[in-house]
């Protein structure tokens, strides 16, 4: 993988390189520079089976990551492309036309982050939740226990333990 | 005489590229194939225009089923996470407890012994047995043959026994953990597993001439819902749907994990990438699982190590890292992307079901065209369980 890495870099400007296992690494990038390094991934290196495209919010950074896993069927490698960007009206070019099988997980991402691809088909539709308007729930911020107690009333009698709590009392009783 | 479809009335496309579809003028028709129908594979709906009786559009709805796992774990420590990651994939949950445990083991720097991997090699070819016969009632069901999956569900039901004993579940196992496994095989397990096997070998002799044999199964799925060579990468489609085009590819053979390099077999192709080369590939590999199974129980060692040491769950931290783990489901390619921090809770769980590409953009592109009595069998053909899509 470092030799590909070393290859790509002749070509475009790279962050760091993180060599997971003999198969995976992951490749940190900036925004714009990740559909020629797809094109050029998927064209010259055969890198042709997207894997995966999902985001991770690092709220204390006020960053989503975004991960293409990228896959090459051939020698069963993959690269997994991170690019950062701002939490602040989140927009990423979208790469629908380069696997249409994108456009599923753009519309997830829309709905769930609020991360905006535009031009991307239907990706404002909703996905999986319907008549939405609280904040995008996969965001750290929006808290789903407070969201439950608001939503939802709790069925008298029933008791509500916290897990860890619980737990703790579960495996040590006599609190050693 | 052929049949020829009048094409005459078939909807203009828009400049956006959407189709200009006009109810009112009586052309065409909405009808909803789902959530409650017995053509649809799951908790999934299909939203069709049709012509006549055939398809111009149909748009994949899922939402009914959404609970939220992703986000339930980050709220989990790592060891609370692997009981509910099972219950992401009813009819084969196994793949989610592996996947889940390979991941958490590798950022934190843990190996599961040897004997507990044979277990879950074991494990995950009940399952994909079990999977298979599922889809096997409903492939013959969704054109019209219903004893098939009668016959099939009481084998499933004896392997599910199989699962009762070694894990005590029937459905949801929670067996395989981060660190290995939870306990070794029952005595005489090996006797009454063989004694499965061997039914259901009879069974699926009985549906090979029953249904596979039969000329209006043969009609009806022969040279229907063709995945064209072209689409297998752009739309990311894995494992037998992937193998019945004669695409050679197979995670257990191309990045081997567990005790796969220790078996013997070779992936299952097609050439024809219609209904029946996928079903017939599915066929090929239940009867390869139930050879799987034997080797596995002919060549595991008797005894071991069932759990790696692994720090008190209480206070588990995992350094910060990201990794992709994935695996050869009955579906194609089962992966969990697992992001830590360094706390004792995961950052991001994601999970990459196949069913998440093959029953929205690849369904979405295959139904055009299509007559409206085959769109169950094309659905069940891509053997897509809706739970995996929305997580």
């Amino acid at each position: 993988m470092h030799e590909l890495y070393t290859k790509l870099k002749q070509y475009f400007p790279l962050g760091e390189l993180i060599e997971q296992r003999d198969n995976l690494a992951f490749i940190t990038l900036k925004q714009e520079q990740l559909r020629p390094v797809i094109l050029h991934l998927r064209d010259k290196e055969n890198y042709t089976h997207l894997v995966l495209l999902t985001a991770v919010d690092w709220l204390e950074d006020n960053i989503f990551q975004l991960t293409y896993l990228l896959s090459n069927r051939a020698n069963a490698t993959d690269i997994g492309l991170r690019v950062m960007i701002s939490r602040d009206s989140a927009s990423m070019e979208s790469i629908h036309d380069i696997w249409p099988t994108a456009a599923t997980y753009q519309r997830e991402l829309r709905e769930m982050f609020g991360i905006d691809f535009p031009d991307s088909p239907r990706v404002n539709d909703d996905f999986i939740l319907e008549g939405w308007n609280d904040i995008p729930p996969y965001r750290r911020d929006f808290d789903t226990l407070k969201y439950s107690e608001q939503t939802f009333s709790q069925r008298p009698g029933r008791e509500t333990k916290d897990p860890a709590e619980h737990m703790k009392q579960k495996l040590y009783p006599d609190g050693a | 005489m052929t049949y020829q479809p009048d094409r005459s009335q078939y909807p203009n496309k828009k400049a956006d590229g959407s189709l200009d579809i006009d109810l009112k003028s009586g052309k065409f028709l909405k009808l909803w194939q789902g959530p409650q129908h017995p053509g649809i594979t799951g908790n999934m709906s299909v939203e069709l225009t049709v012509c006549g009786d055939e398809v111009v559009e149909g748009i994949t709805h899922v939402g009914y089923l959404h609970r939220g796992f992703e986000k339930l774990m980050e709220r989990r420590t790592f060891i609370q996470c692997f009981p509910i990651v099972c219950r992401i994939c009813v009819p084969e949950p196994d793949f989610n407890e592996y996947c889940y445990a390979a991941a958490v083991e590798e950022l934190a720097g843990i190996e599961a012994p040897e004997y507990a991997n044979w277990i879950r090699t074991l494990i995950l070819e009940m399952g994909r047995i079990n999977s298979y016969l599922m889809y096997c009632g409903g492939q013959a069901g969704s054109f019209g043959m219903g004893v098939i999956s009668q016959w099939t569900t009481y084998v499933r039901d004896l392997m599910l026994d199989r699962f009762e004993e070694l894990t005590g579940a029937r459905i949801y196992h929670m067996f395989i953990l981060p660190g290995g496994v939870r306990d070794r095989l029952p005595e005489g397990f090996a006797q009454r597993m063989e004694e499965t096997l061997c039914e259901i070998e009879s069974t699926m002799s009985d549906v090979y001439n029953t249904m596979y044999c039969n000329a209006v199964f043969k009609k009806r799925s022969v040279g229907v819902g063709v995945i064209d060579i072209d689409l297998m990468d752009a739309y990311g489609v894995t494992g037998p749907n992937a193998r019945a085009g004669g695409v050679a590819k197979d995670v257990r053979k191309d990045q081997p994990y567990l005790v796969y390099p220790e078996l013997d077999f070779e992936p299952i192709l097609g050439q024809d990438s219609d209904i029946y080369t996928r079903a017939d590939i599915r066929r090929q590999d239940l009867l390869q699982s139930v050879d799987l199974v034997r080797q596995i129980l002919a060549k595991m060692p008797e005894d071991g190590s069932l759990m790696a040491k692994i720090p008190s769950v209480m206070h588990w931290k995992i350094p910060r890292g990201e990794t992709y783990i994935r695996g050869e489901c009955s579906r194609g390619e089962y992966g969990y992307y697992l992001v830590t921090d360094g706390s004792g809770y995961p950052r991001r769980v994601n999970v990459r079901g196949p069913s998440y590409t093959h029953a929205m953009a690849l369904l979405e592109r295959m139904i055009v065209n299509l007559n409206i009595a085959d769109v169950a069998g094309l659905m069940v053909s891509l053997h897509t369980y809706p739970p995996e899509i929305e997580r």
